[in-house]
């Protein structure tokens, strides 16, 4: 099964890639885009077997660093 | 009793050659040098330092990835048995990252990799790192990192400064760091993280030598100790 895990910074967590790609993207003449937040995204593949509660394990101790970062954990259908 | 230190090597550390010639210049014995699959340290260790560098080639996040490294579960051992440990550059992001330190190290705020001398101003002197400067000392430390902006939610920083626990803060914009925090301490005080690199500044021929009264405070604290 595949999981992806949805890493992004949370909210008031000043997102200086983010801001570059804004001006990169303002930079080839798109108008209209008010933020621009850079996350990360991480896709496992997983036993069935592989529990809810080991999966955010896995998240809150290594992919996310949850003094800066939020997660969100997608299980997949093959 | 001959000082003993150690300083651990990650995969793509690249000052731990410098942090190692820094230590054993100032208190005249060789660190052991360890690699981050020994599971286990030298014992009785006196003195731990995470060097510099791109350890695992900053993959996932800086620090990440050395944090979970076997070594690392006896570095949190031994610190909290109260041994000093110093963390620089890409050793204050381990440190962070493995929970020893509260706050994380964002990427510069102006993006760009930040590669010159700073200075930097001595917040707490009454550290075992910092009893050799003085409160409100303004020192002259080279930097060279891209993820070197400290974060931590208000309430830390609140705390963080209450408690003495900011050890150097920049004197000058540098890399958006929250209050310009540039070095910070656990609670206990035998774990200091910074990002400027006290072992670059140590000599004359170095440019500079304001980085060496950390060494010498750190291992005369502990002589007496």
């Amino acid at each position: 099964m595949k999981v992806r895990v949805h890493v992004s910074l949370k909210n008031g967590v000043l997102d200086p890639q983010g801001r570059a790609i804004h001006h990169a993207i303002e930079g080839l003449g798109f108008a209209g885009v008010q933020d621009v937040r850079a996350g990360r995204l991480i896709e496992l593949e997983v036993d069935d077997s592989v529990t809810d509660a080991a999966l955010d394990e896995m998240a809150s101790k290594l992919l996310a660093n949850m003094v800066i970062e939020n997660y969100r954990i997608e299980r997949v259908s093959a | 009793m001959a000082f003993r230190s150690a300083v651990i090597t990650f995969p793509g550390s690249n000052c731990d050659r410098d942090m190692a010639d820094a230590l054993e210049k100032v208190s005249g014995t060789a660190p052991h040098r360890v690699w981050h699959g020994d599971g286990a340290l030298p014992e009785n260790l006196d003195f731990i330092a995470l060097p510099g560098g791109f350890s695992y080639g900053d993959y996932l996040r800086s620090g990440a990835m050395a944090a979970r490294s076997p070594v690392m579960r006896a570095v949190i051992d031994t610190a909290a048995r109260g041994v000093p440990v110093l963390g620089v550059c890409n050793g204050f992001q381990v440190l962070t990252e493995a929970g020893l330190l509260p706050g994380a190290l964002m990427r510069n705020a102006g993006i760009r990799f930040v590669c010159r001398e700073v200075l930097l101003t001595v917040e707490n002197s009454q550290s075992l790192f910092t009893a050799h400067y003085t409160a409100g000392q303004q020192i002259r430390i080279p930097i060279a990192h891209h993820d070197g902006n400290y974060f931590a939610d208000a309430q830390t920083l609140d705390r963080l400064e209450g408690e003495g626990r900011v050890a150097f803060r920049y004197a000058e914009a540098v890399n958006g760091s929250a209050r310009d925090i540039a070095g910070v301490l656990n609670q206990a005080g035998n774990v200091l993280g910074m990002m400027p690199h006290p072992e670059r500044a140590i000599e004359a021929a170095h440019g500079g030598t304001d980085g060496r009264a950390l060494f010498e405070a750190a291992i005369k604290g502990l002589v007496r100790a």
